[in-house]
């Protein structure tokens, strides 16, 4: 369905719709995704020249002529960004093209050095994959891939003067190329059915799977919050599953994966609103807001779209033999997913256990931790649990933190020893913490005088203190009451400030009161 | 006028390697030509007379100093404005990109600095290409030797003209659908189309990427040889740049040898469009050639009727994309318009303001051609016509060694006389479109005087990685036809004073 020409009047009763309820919206109406993901490859140099492919340089400094586009420049494919691309689409499940060229996508924009972006168009280098998503209780959604293409970036306009940092009201505007031609591919899904209720949590799975396996392929460093992943999210409603596919919206550059989770539930919510008052949802480019959890149209365009898609004559068609993809697909690295299985049977977590670790993003780390010497359960128990608690009073994730997995496997191996008990192993973690990663655990422990108290003398001073202290409650065990001890193994703890080796103490009451455990 | 400058470039490197003039010398016997002559011809946009003379003496210390040079070392060249050179403004003929200085140099410019031939400067050529008459410059029109009234061919008429008047003896042109070929054969030079993708395209300014090509022009089919050994040769920038080796092109010039060699003439280019003394030149030309032993079979080639059409669709839909880049924001021109200047209103005023109407004229067709809605009819079409006469080519080349042609209907015609007619003024390239649609090397020399007393060319046509055919016949020709003529046909072109004009 095309956008027709409406009164203003029309639009003011469209813009006006109030949205529906989440629940009432998904009851009444059946949500289909679509979603495009660009990533960008982490190739030492750009997609078609040899400028190097670097975040954050001063403005214009990582260019060359050709990613300048000046006049005579032509491009040469980097054959590591279609090793790249290539690697994807087997890790998607994808068919590999014998043959494939780019073509020229044509529109004036500041940012686009050639007014056309070379990118490929009815010939993608991978098509017809599919990849499962695990959702957070466990159930498997899997979506269907259409393409994965390989393509350039552009550049980045910044605008200035304006209040928004967006080009209404701005002055005048400064572009910095660094960006263009850097080494793109974008994976297209097939219309992704049947995912009611769930939708806005498949749409932020599917993505946050595409970005687990960028990085198990060290294919991109896939850092949503510096754009490396971007997400194109199209959503449309139909009256159930069996009525054709409704008018879609795409929502563009959908940052993170809140972001994502958000995004979809307001677009159904809105839509559903539009199409219960009557009127056709408008197909039409959107921006999401991360402030109000909302989205709104884009720039009205006021001709129709014409790209004038022609084949690129600077290049020849890629061609990647079949014995190079063969040995590509033979080399791939173990995929999340399958990772997932196989820790759940080496480390013996339950799948309960397993999927919290993945939400929480600290499967990398356990396992650095584990590889390092930790047990598999004491390091779950460290991250999941303290260290998850730090995290969030800090608002960032785990990794963020500053504290590495070398540590936690140290102080898992105080512990272990015997060194230190679990109480110290807090307080040591709160000190590197505290400095933001600094320090060994077994230095802090020293330098703090935190070791565990396993000199029998001075654990006997104090047991005989407490004994004299609490003759009433020396009475209850040796009448039997053996679980009184803790009474006594208080002030023994208080006596030497946490650190007594809690066992050992235990053992001490025992046999001056002469009674067995 | 020196002796020194009418020498083929092949004699003035003899001469260097045996002392008899230094580069200096005979780079400044052509600065001198360029200053006497060059208010007449224009064939210059920019001389670059201070590098010429560095070069020149460089290589004079060098040989002195008894080190290794290359055959061509300190033999001037002239370099058609469309490749870039560094430090040196290049502006392909327009507006748009006046006093834009390149940050590097092309591919081939950095071969002829390698092999140490001084550059003379920027040749003047139709605007970004698009022309068979060097009149739509932004720097004015070039004039023919021959005839200061006469257009010197195009879009390369400026090195030509150069080569024609001994301005250069050796110089760079670039060939998309006649623009080496048709100015060799109305200044009486010679021109070298080479196979699609022999000669780097890294640093020409783009009009049909799929079509254009460089190659030499000059006044003998060997110095073309000498010429085109320095410009080719794979280049990992061009990704549509061949790896496979080449024959040896100069000893193929050399040859002199025609024997059993079979030469088809196109029977679709032989039709009453060519002017009466242009065939008679091309037909005295292949009885000279079958005298000497070659074999001229008659071939048909069918498709070539649909040629112009297909190449008028496929180079300005490449053209229009090629020209996007020029916009008014990362260099050259910028015109600002006076209320409310956004991007896209510069944009638009730098477009309106430095293109010329030729330009125009092929961006808004191929503009159209590429539109939604009608790439099949012209596009799509375009590019099957384009198979079709690749299978003419190979279907005559199972019969022949190489195909002959005249090289343009006509001998140059005089200025103004097309420039308001497009259509008539495509037609000149009706008999060197097929070469470019099918990507295989052409090379045209010139075939005697016809009418008006000016000169005509006859151009042959050979497989693609057959440039060295094209080197053998052209040479073997024009040493029956000099015999003939008792001299170089040049020898027969007035003499240009000077201030003439």
């Amino acid at each position: 369905m095309s956008a027709q020409p409406v009164s203003a009047n029309k639009v003011r009763e469209y813009l006006d719709v109030q949205p529906l309820d989440f629940d009432d919206a998904v009851k009444t109406y059946d949500p289909v995704l679509g979603i495009e993901v660009h990533v960008e490859l982490g190739t030492a140099t750009k997609m078609f020249d040899g400028a190097p492919n670097v975040f954050a340089a001063e403005p214009n400094t990582a260019i060359t002529e050709v990613s300048l586009g000046l006049p005579g420049t032509l491009p040469v494919v980097n054959e590591k960004a279609v090793e790249y691309a290539i690697r994807i689409g087997l890790a998607l499940n994808c068919e590999i093209a014998e043959s494939c060229r780019f073509a020229r996508k044509q529109y004036f924009y500041p940012d686009l050095t050639k007014n056309f972006q070379t990118s490929q168009y009815d010939e993608p280098i991978a098509f017809d994959g599919w990849v499962d998503v695990e959702l957070e209780d466990g159930e498997i959604v899997r979506v269907e891939i259409e393409r994965a293409h390989m393509e350039e970036d552009a550049g980045k306009n910044t605008h200035i003067g304006g209040s928004t940092g967006r080009i209404q009201g701005a002055t005048h505007s400064q572009v910095d190329y660094n960006r263009a031609g850097v080494p793109l591919v974008e994976i297209v899904t097939r219309p992704i059915p049947n995912v009611g209720e769930r939708a806005p949590e498949v749409a932020a799975a599917y993505v946050r799977t595409l970005r687990d396996i960028f990085r198990a392929l060290d294919v991109s460093e896939a850092r949503m919050e510096r754009g490396n992943v971007r997400a194109d999210i199209n959503v449309s409603l139909r009256a159930d599953a069996d009525a054709p596919l409704g008018t879609r919206t795409e929502t563009k550059n959908v940052n993170s994966f809140r972001a994502i989770d958000r995004a979809v539930r307001f677009e159904i919510c809105r839509q559903a609103g539009v199409l219960d008052a009557g009127m056709d949802v408008v197909q039409e480019t959107r921006h999401f807001h991360d402030e109000t959890g909302e989205t709104s149209p884009g720039r009205v365009k006021t001709d129709a779209e014409d790209y004038r898609y022609f084949p690129e004559p600077d290049l020849v068609p890629v061609a990647p033999s079949r014995d190079w993809v063969e040995q590509l697909r033979s080399t791939l690295p173990e995929l999340p997913a399958a990772r997932r299985r196989r820790l759940i049977g080496e480390w013996g977590f339950s799948d309960f256990e397993m999927r919290d670790v993945i939400n929480a993003g600290a499967l990398d780390l356990i396992q650095e931790t584990v590889d390092a010497g930790a047990k598999p359960q004491a390091a779950r128990k460290w991250w999941m649990g303290e260290l998850a608690r730090y995290a969030k009073d800090k608002g960032v994730e785990l990794d963020e933190l500053g504290v590495s997995s070398a540590q936690v496997a140290e102080l898992i191996g105080l512990i272990d020893e015997k060194k230190i008990n679990d109480k110290i192993g807090r307080q040591v973690l709160g000190v590197i913490v505290e400095a933001d990663g600094d320090g060994s655990p077994a230095q802090i422990v020293e330098d703090k005088g935190l070791a565990v108290v396993s000199d029998d003398s001075v654990l006997t001073d104090a047991v005989d203190a407490a004994i004299a202290d609490n003759p009433d409650v020396v009475e209850k065990i040796k009448g039997g009451k053996v679980q009184a001890i803790g009474a006594l193994m208080g002030p023994v703890m208080k006596a030497t400030r946490g650190q007594a080796d809690a066992g050992r103490v235990r053992q001490i009451i025992m046999e001056k009161l002469g009674v067995a455990g | 006028m020196t002796d020194l400058i009418r020498k083929s470039a092949a004699e003035m490197a003899a001469g260097l390697a045996a002392g008899e003039f230094s580069a200096r010398e005979l780079t400044d016997a052509h600065l001198e030509r360029i200053e006497a002559v060059d208010s007449d011809l224009n064939a210059f946009i920019t001389v670059t007379a201070d590098d010429a003379r560095a070069t020149a003496d460089a290589v004079d210390s060098a040989r002195a100093a008894g080190k290794q040079l290359a055959p061509l070392a300190g033999v001037p060249v002239a370099v058609k404005d469309i490749a870039v050179t560094r430090g040196v403004q290049t502006t392909a003929g327009s507006t748009m990109l006046e006093g834009w200085v390149p940050p590097y140099d092309a591919t081939l410019v950095t071969h002829l600095k390698q092999a140490r031939l001084p550059i003379l400067g920027k040749t003047n050529m139709d605007e970004f290409a698009m022309g068979s008459s060097t009149e739509t410059s932004a720097y004015g029109i070039t004039r023919n030797p021959w005839n200061l009234d006469r257009i010197p061919g195009g879009s390369g008429g400026g090195s030509s003209a150069a080569v024609a008047g001994f301005e250069a003896p050796l110089a760079i042109g670039t060939d998309t659908g006649g623009s080496i070929r048709q100015p060799a054969s109305v200044t009486g030079t010679v021109g070298v189309k080479p196979t699609y993708g022999s000669v780097s395209r890294y640093g020409l300014i783009a009009m049909a990427s799929s079509l254009d090509q460089a190659g030499p022009c000059t006044r003998t089919v060997e110095d073309a040889a000498l010429l085109h050994d320095v410009i080719g040769g794979y280049d990992p920038k061009d990704s549509t740049s061949i790896r496979d080796g080449f024959g040896d092109f100069v000893a193929a010039a050399r040859s002199k040898d025609v024997k059993g060699l079979r030469v088809g003439v196109i029977e679709q280019l032989e039709h009453d469009d060519f002017d009466p003394l242009v065939r008679a030149r091309f037909e005295e030309s292949l009885a000279l050639l079958e005298e000497a032993g070659a074999e001229i079979v008659r071939v048909s080639c069918p498709n070539f009727e649909y040629a112009l059409g297909a190449y008028y669709l496929i180079m300005p839909s490449e053209a229009s994309s090629n020209l996007a880049k020029f916009d008014g924001m990362r260099f050259g021109l910028r015109v600002i318009p006076e209320d409310n200047p956004t991007a896209e209103r510069v944009m638009a005023a730098t477009r309106g303001e430095g293109f010329g109407a030729e330009v125009k004229r092929r961006i808004l067709l191929g503009t159209y051609a590429l539109s939604s809605g009608y790439y099949d009819a012209y596009y799509g079409s375009a590019q099957k016509v384009r198979t079709l006469v690749q299978r003419d080519f190979a279907a005559a080349y199972e019969k022949v060694d190489v195909l002959a042609s005249p090289t343009a209907p006509t001998v140059a015609f005089p200025l103004g006389q097309k420039v308001d007619n497009p259509m008539t003024m495509y037609l000149n390239d009706i008999a060197t479109i097929p070469a470019n649609l099918a990507g295989v090397p052409g090379m045209s020399l010139p075939s005697g005087l016809a009418e008006d007393g000016l000169p005509a060319g006859i151009q042959f046509l050979a497989p693609a990685l057959g440039d060295d055919r094209l080197y053998r016949v052209g040479g073997a020709l024009e040493a029956l036809l000099e015999h003939k003529w008792g001299g170089p046909i040049l020898a027969q072109a007035p003499a240009l004073e000077g201030g003439a004009r």
